[in-house]
């Protein structure tokens, strides 16, 4: 796994707190950095997909382990 | 990005109908949006400082419930109380966002929340009762804001 610069356990939240807190997340990062976030809401998926196309931060990884979500945004 | 536009009307006062204009307008705003809600009738509850939201499945047939219940009993004293209770204590185990928590993320993210002054004069609602950043206007306030908008809804 790629490293990163700032973690979000959003574990147990629904939708849309993995996509809010994600955001203000992002807000505090420079842009070029990585955030690793960690998710419950298999909704998540499509949604991370779509924030990333829609506000410009890319998405880098994206991927399922044992009922669990893995995202990794850099921010654009 | 930053110039897209999303327009909400907002007509709903009961628990379940509180969701939807406040999850679509912070995710709007999230997404870079810049968004306006503009609240009317029954709407008008959202915005109370002192929030009490409730839900029933009394006339709302499509409610899942736990067991069924006789249309009957769902009118009794009480009913309306323990629903709202119970879809709460859900939500909650859930990790759906409170409607509280949802409204500070929509007033966070500068969502602009227009409440309908008619409607607060309709129902003798006092300014004081609302948030403080609540705006008031009519029709034309709502259209000078919607007229340029990407998206508009209604709920």
């Amino acid at each position: 796994m790629a490293d990163f610069d700032s973690e979000l356990d959003a574990s147990g939240l629904n939708c849309p707190l993995p996509i809010l807190r994600a955001k203000k997340a992002l807000a505090a990062l420079e842009s070029g950095q990585v955030l690793h976030i960690i998710a419950t809401d298999p909704g998540a998926i499509k949604d991370f997909e779509a924030f990333s196309k829609q506000t410009g931060n890319e998405l880098m990884e994206s991927r399922e382990d044992g009922g669990k979500f893995y995202f990794l945004i850099k921010k654009g | 990005m930053s110039d897209k536009k999303l327009a909400i009307i907002a007509t709903k006062g009961t628990l379940d109908w509180a969701y939807p204009p406040l999850i679509l307008g912070s995710t709007a705003a999230a997404l870079g949006y810049e968004v306006e809600i503009f609240f009317t009738f029954y709407g008008l509850q959202i915005l109370k400082k002192d929030l009490d939201l409730k839900i029933t499945s009394l006339g709302n047939p499509a409610m899942p419930m736990p067991a069924p219940v006789p249309v009957l009993l769902q009118a009794l004293p009480g009913m309306e109380a323990a629903m709202t209770s119970m879809m709460k204590a859900k939500m909650q185990k859930k990790g759906v966002a409170s409607i509280e928590e949802l409204r500070e993320l929509c007033i966070e993210a500068e969502v602009k929340m227009i409440a309908c002054q008619m409607t607060v004069d309709l129902f003798d609602f006092k300014h004081s009762e609302l948030l403080d950043t609540v705006e008031y206007g009519g029709a034309a306030t709502f259209f000078e804001f919607a007229g340029e908008s990407d998206i508009n809804l209604y709920m």
